[in-house]
């Protein structure tokens, strides 16, 4: 690849051997970055398009009128002002929060319990973890309607299996004060398999011989859970949890399906609400103003989470 | 019983009569308890499907059904317009896995080997959207979506799925970690960087590919929300919309048969690769 015959003539005079690599070089890196762009053209549009475009757009559209089909109008914090003075706002992010308490209450020490029964387990090992995680796969909107129907009022499961224990009935997610820890069982149903299978791969990595020593010296079955697995599996029972946070701070389907946010607003959650702003008022702005807010929220607890997996995959 | 992996409880307590019996104990009940909390519900909706309309409501239910027919299944197969909807599904699913696999591939290939000019800010962008949860944008990626007039059109879904940093990253780490040695004889050999990609780098890297590939059908077709917003045409819908919106007005029998129908590819996925799927989400936790 010596083009050497291009050269303009004022070049001519430098000796020839010395120029050429070093302009060849450039030439090569040049062809070499172009190259490498047009692998990452594909991914870098869509990333611009469909990530960091919309991420800069949800910021601008929440302080402007939007309608799609004519032109924005600034408007100011008046997104921001409405959709505070929303009576549905404080009791969407109540329901978000409480939602994702018992969200973590429920679907975080139940797992835990479990992995430690089945570490435990010589047998059926394979059984156990397919069935566990079977829920999972079953598409979200499927298990929605699924406990759904369990919760009827009617024909429902749930209540003939309190009357079969002789349980005063309850009223499930048709209830103000129950659908929305209704909706928590389904939730944590429907996900914890893959919680209880990371759980069971943090135990197996507990070395043996911790437990030994913690039982000469003579520490019982609790103190050994308390003083040996806890701390031991510590790192990812905090990273499990704050992606739960996030997970369940973004809960939808199930509300969606099984209440529509009722009753009485009782499940209305935050990403709901943006949904409602978005295609039942029209409103845009307002949906964006609650998405920048959520946004906050949620990126403070991801930077927190990427900040201890790096921490966490530098000490390992 | 391996006996080699000391847990919680020592295997001199296990030999003991006591702690056998113990054993079978937890054993039983915890074999009773996933049946019970996992397997019955399962149960319930594959056995609710053939029951008759009345049978479904009646209290106290039966656990056995009565009757065994499938008109619920042929009706659901016919009435809610499944064919469609499933094909509908596969469609979205699978261009998804395909652009992922093509563009995130290429991408990851080039910021890991090929040194791009701002690659590293490239990557910090990529990485960054980890912080964003997908879910508090899709209302301005909606709109986005709605503008380039890709409503209704699979590209709706196809495109952004090409947009997930964590698919990506998980292929760039991989191709890090690829011996050097080999891609550089590769290139002494002459191959350019595609011939390399196709047939040095993509062959080693079958494991990541097979996690990536089960991770992006997953993804399309569980999801709800985003198909739900650019899906409004009923034609054009995934069956998770479908089953939702027409969950409304119709029996309850058929109903409950689509649901079987709408699980039977992911749980059959799931069956087929579970070795696999177990294992990646084991690894996946504690490598990070």
């Amino acid at each position: 690849m010596t083009k050497t015959v291009e050269r303009p003539p004022a070049l001519r005079v430098r000796p020839v051997k010395a120029a050429s690599p070093a302009g060849d070089r450039r030439r090569r890196r040049l062809t070499d970055h172009l190259r490498a762009y047009g692998f990452l053209l594909g991914g870098l549009i869509c990333f611009a398009l469909f990530s960091w475009y919309p991420a800069v757009r949800a910021v601008v559209i929440a302080f402007q009128k939007y309608t799609p089909g004519s032109d924005p109008e600034w408007v100011g914090t008046a997104n921001f002002t409405r959709v505070w003075q929303d009576p549905e706002f404080a009791a969407a992010w109540r329901n978000t929060l409480t939602f994702t308490l018992l969200a973590l209450l429920i679907g975080f020490a139940i797992p835990f319990v479990l992995a430690l029964v089945l570490n435990e387990l010589r047998h059926a090992k394979a059984f156990f973890r397919v069935v566990v995680y079977l829920p999972v796969m079953i598409p979200p909107v499927v298990s929605a309607l699924l406990w759904k129907w369990f919760y009827d009022p009617g024909a429902g499961l749930a209540n003939e299996a309190l009357r079969l224990l002789h349980l005063p009935t309850s009223n499930w997610s048709n209830g103000a004060d129950t659908a929305l820890v209704s909706l928590v069982i389904v939730a944590t149903w429907a996900t914890m398999g893959g919680t209880v299978l990371i759980y069971l791969a943090a135990l197996q990595s507990i070395p043996g011989e911790l437990y030994e020593a913690a039982e000469l010296d003579g520490a019982n079955l609790l103190q050994r859970v308390r003083h040996v697995t806890v701390p031991q599996t510590r790192f990812v029972i905090l990273m499990l949890m704050l992606l739960q946070i996030i997970a369940t701070m973004q809960v939808f389907t199930e509300p969606f399906v099984i209440t529509g946010g009722g009753p009485e607003n009782a499940t209305v959650t935050v990403l709901y609400l943006i949904y409602k702003y978005a295609f039942l008022y029209n409103d845009f702005g307002g949906a964006c103003a609650l998405s920048v807010m959520l946004l906050a929220l949620l990126g403070a607890f991801s930077a927190v989470y990427l900040r201890l997996t790096r921490s966490g995959e530098e000490a390992a | 019983m391996s006996g080699s992996v000391r847990t919680l409880v020592s295997p001199a307590v296990l030999a003991r009569p006591r702690g056998r019996a113990a054993y079978w104990t937890v054993f039983t009940g915890v074999v009773g308890l996933f049946t019970l909390a996992f397997l019955f519900p399962v149960y319930w909706m594959v056995t609710g499907a053939v029951k008759s309309p009345d049978e479904v409501a009646r209290t106290p239910p039966t656990l056995v059904p009565e009757s065994w027919s499938t008109a619920g299944y042929a009706d659901a197969w016919e009435l809610m317009q499944l064919p469609t909807h499933l094909w509908n599904t596969v469609v979205q699913a699978a261009g998804a896995w395909i652009f992922q696999l093509v563009f995130c591939t290429a991408a990851a290939y080039a910021l890991s080997r090929l040194r791009p000019a701002f690659g590293a800010l490239i990557l910090g962008g990529i990485l960054a959207t980890l912080m964003v949860p997908a879910q508090a944008l899709v209302v301005p990626k909606y709109l986005t979506v709605a503008d380039l007039g890709l409503l209704n059109d699979p590209l709706a879904i196809w495109l952004p799925a090409v947009a997930n940093a964590f698919n990506l990253y998980l292929l760039k780490r991989f191709f890090d970690q690829l011996p050097r040695d080999v891609l550089e004889a590769a290139e002494i050999d002459g191959a350019g960087r595609l011939r390399t990609l196709w047939s040095i780098v993509l062959p080693m890297s079958r494991p990541v590919l097979g996690v990536v590939s089960i991770f992006a059908l997953v993804a399309v077709w569980q999801d709800f929300l985003w198909p739900l917003m650019v899906f409004s045409d009923t034609d054009k819908q995934p069956i998770s919309v479908a089953l939702v919106q027409l969950s409304q007005n119709i029996q309850l029998t058929v109903l409950i048969a689509a649901m079987v129908i709408a699980s039977v590819p992911m749980v059959a996925l799931f069956l087929v690769f579970q070795r696999h799927i177990v294992a990646g989400i084991s690894a996946g936790s504690t490598k990070g």
